[in-house]
């Protein structure tokens, strides 16, 4: 029974620590966070560093959804080969969502681990939040 | 067997959870040899998986199978007692034409009936928790028996629109997507629950159900008008009754045709026009962008010409799905919020213990429930579905228990929109499901764009009543577990 409660209050301890970016709906229905500074971060990063992350992430989110001639080039395809084509190629989105990854895994690697941060891929959250989970028990 | 758990400890969450309940000593061994689960097996929403995950449905398919009987029938008569006299007589390119109009109605069928439309995943506890603790912050204390309805406004080029709070997954709904009472599920850009297809309509599926229905209306024409020319042709060789003992599956096809023809037609004219002008069928029901409500009122979302509205839908880049059916569930990540969690609103503190006590067991002893209560095809439902039941009962048959569970959102909702609930189940016409919430009164006309509509071919097979009593039933057992 021990462990039971301090199972519960690690739990505590984590659901406490993390911080949330929702989305950001001004535009429309693209894929953009919020660059809002969150006030619970102030004491980990500065606010420049947290702004150009979610920058470039609005960045390549607007990138991966671009409507031009590229993207209209492959939806054409697609369709042409009754979308067959997909099973041996990747779509753009998907290209772009690797490269979000890999960002991703960069900037927790130089930037935010060193100061306790980890910052998970919105993907794995439904494309909802971005979220900053602080590492208060890893030291 | 518990001294075996506490030398593990990356299971030290299993250990505590499984000492919560009363479990025999067989379940901890079995539990160990089990495979880990893929995550369509603990996904919360109403919805049928096939093929280990890779094909995903709408939980009531009856309608779909008879779509592809029509199709394939229709088809299959058209190739074997019209095609051979026709590519005598006229040319053989028309077979040509109509297989490649008939294989492309079925992949896009396909396409449209087994792809996730864009269901958006519930949330996890913890942004559940940051979200409440916004709204608290937000509204004060919450005081009284029901939280005040949910919504944030945001201004979308230079439009005010406001976002829903869904009770069920626990999120801030994106603009233009809708939660659907059929399958439980939010979805994106939500344009309609289609039981032709047997899923939602939504913002990966739009297209494929767009060109679905616009090479079933040229395959439906191209088969119409060559029936008859055979049927002529032939009257005028050999007589007309001849031809009708020659080929009766004429006859059928044209009748099938003729009917079809109509509404399918009109249906493609319909999403023509909904395309054009970038609005879902939600949208355009409800006049949410037109000008009779107000000046100034206009769609944000367009792109402001019909050219690129009409590529943006049909030709844009296609998003993944958010769900990741085929991933494994990993027991130390956040699981979403099973849809047991509407009962917790009515304040019981008792009610909250017992889910609380439940809600591990989802998460940590699916497989073993999963086995016992439901056939494969209904394995989604098992895990959340059957933690509801209280534990000592056996389980019961698959048809009452989703809506036990899946309804809990219904009890808020149902006092202030009954209205909205009536319409769902009294429409038996309207084939085209707006979710309760959405749809506030009943529209004048049908949303297939034609006034002849699907209603007489779909009348008595899809029962309202039964549905409703069954919601009844269901809503009835539901406020005497939470009383518990």
């Amino acid at each position: 029974m021990a462990t039971h409660s301090l199972q519960d209050m690690r739990q505590q301890a984590a659901i406490a620590a993390k911080v949330f970016i929702q989305r950001d709906y001004t535009n429309g229905t693209v894929c953009q966070f919020q660059t809002k500074f969150p006030s619970e971060l102030e004491t980990r990063i500065d606010k420049q560093q947290f702004e150009e992350t979610v920058r470039t992430l609005n960045n390549l989110y607007a990138e991966a959804e671009k409507l031009g001639g590229s993207s209209y080039l492959e939806g054409c395809l697609a369709c042409l080969t009754a979308y067959t084509i997909f099973l041996c190629m990747e779509t753009h989105y998907e290209k772009v969502l690797k490269k979000i990854a890999k960002f991703i895994q960069e900037q927790n690697d130089k930037i935010y681990a060193p100061r306790g941060l980890l910052l998970t891929d919105p993907i794995e959250r439904g494309l909802r939040v971005v979220s900053f989970r602080k590492q208060c028990d890893s030291h | 067997m518990l001294h075996l758990r506490v030398a593990e400890p990356m299971r030290e969450c299993e250990y505590s959870q499984i000492s919560t309940r009363s479990s025999t000593p067989m379940e901890t061994p079995y539990k160990k040899r089990t495979p880990k689960r893929r995550k369509w097996q603990a996904f919360p929403g109403r919805n049928k998986f096939f093929c280990n995950g890779r094909i995903m449905m709408a939980r009531q398919t009856g309608v779909f199978y008879l779509t592809l009987v029509l199709i394939l029938v229709t088809s299959g008569l058209f190739f074997a007692f019209d095609c051979p006299f026709l590519s005598m007589q006229i040319t053989p390119a028309i077979p040509v034409i109509g297989g490649v109009l008939f294989v492309f109605v079925l992949g896009t069928l396909f396409r449209t009936s087994f792809s996730d439309p864009g269901v958006l995943p519930r949330a996890t506890p913890d942004e559940a928790a940051d979200l409440e603790r916004q709204i608290d912050v937000a509204n004060g204390s919450s005081s009284g028996y029901r939280p005040p309805p949910r919504t944030r406004e945001v201004v979308i080029n230079g439009q005010t629109v406001k976002l829903k709070y869904c009770f069920t997954c626990k999120i801030f709904r994106p603009p233009r997507a809708s939660h659907c009472s059929l399958c439980d599920n939010c979805v994106e850009r939500f344009d309609h629950h289609c039981p032709w297809v047997g899923n939602c309509v939504g913002k990966r599926n739009y297209r494929f159900f767009y060109m679905f229905i616009l090479s079933l209306s040229f395959l439906t024409i191209f088969i119409f008008a060559f029936v008859i020319t055979h049927v002529i042709l032939r009257s005028h060789r050999y007589g007309f009754l001849n031809t009708l003992k020659d080929s009766p599956a004429s006859v059928l096809e044209v009748v099938v045709c003729f009917f079809s023809v109509w509404s399918i037609v009109g249906l493609s004219g319909f999403h023509t026009y909904l395309i054009s002008s970038n609005q879902t069928t939600n949208e355009d029901i409800k006049g949410s962008w037109s000008s009779k409500r107000g000046k100034g009122n206009y769609n944000p979302y367009s792109h402001g010409n019909v050219f690129t509205n009409c590529c943006a839908a049909l030709c844009g880049p296609l998003p993944p799905s958010l769900i990741d059916r085929r991933g494994f569930v990993q027991s130390d990540t956040p699981q979403p919020i099973p849809p047991t969690n509407g009962i917790t609103m009515y304040g019981s503190t008792q009610s909250q213990s017992h889910m609380a006590a439940a809600t591990p067991l989802l998460q940590s002893e699916p497989v073993i429930l999963t086995d016992e209560a439901f056939l494969p095809g209904r394995t989604s439902l098992g895990g959340p579905c059957s933690g509801a039941l209280p534990l000592g009962g056996h389980p019961t048959p698959p048809t009452s228990t989703p809506n036990l569970s899946c309804d809990n959102d219904m009890l808020p909702l149902r006092n202030e929109q009954s209205d909205g609930l009536r319409h769902h189940h009294t429409d038996g016409g309207h084939h085209h499901f707006l979710t309760p919430e959405e749809a506030p009164s009943p529209p004048g006309m049908l949303p297939c764009g034609s006034p002849l509509g699907h209603s007489h071919t779909i009348q008595g097979f899809y029962n309202p009543a039964s549905q409703d009593s069954l919601h009844e039933d269901s809503v009835r057992g539901l406020v005497k577990l939470s009383s518990v």
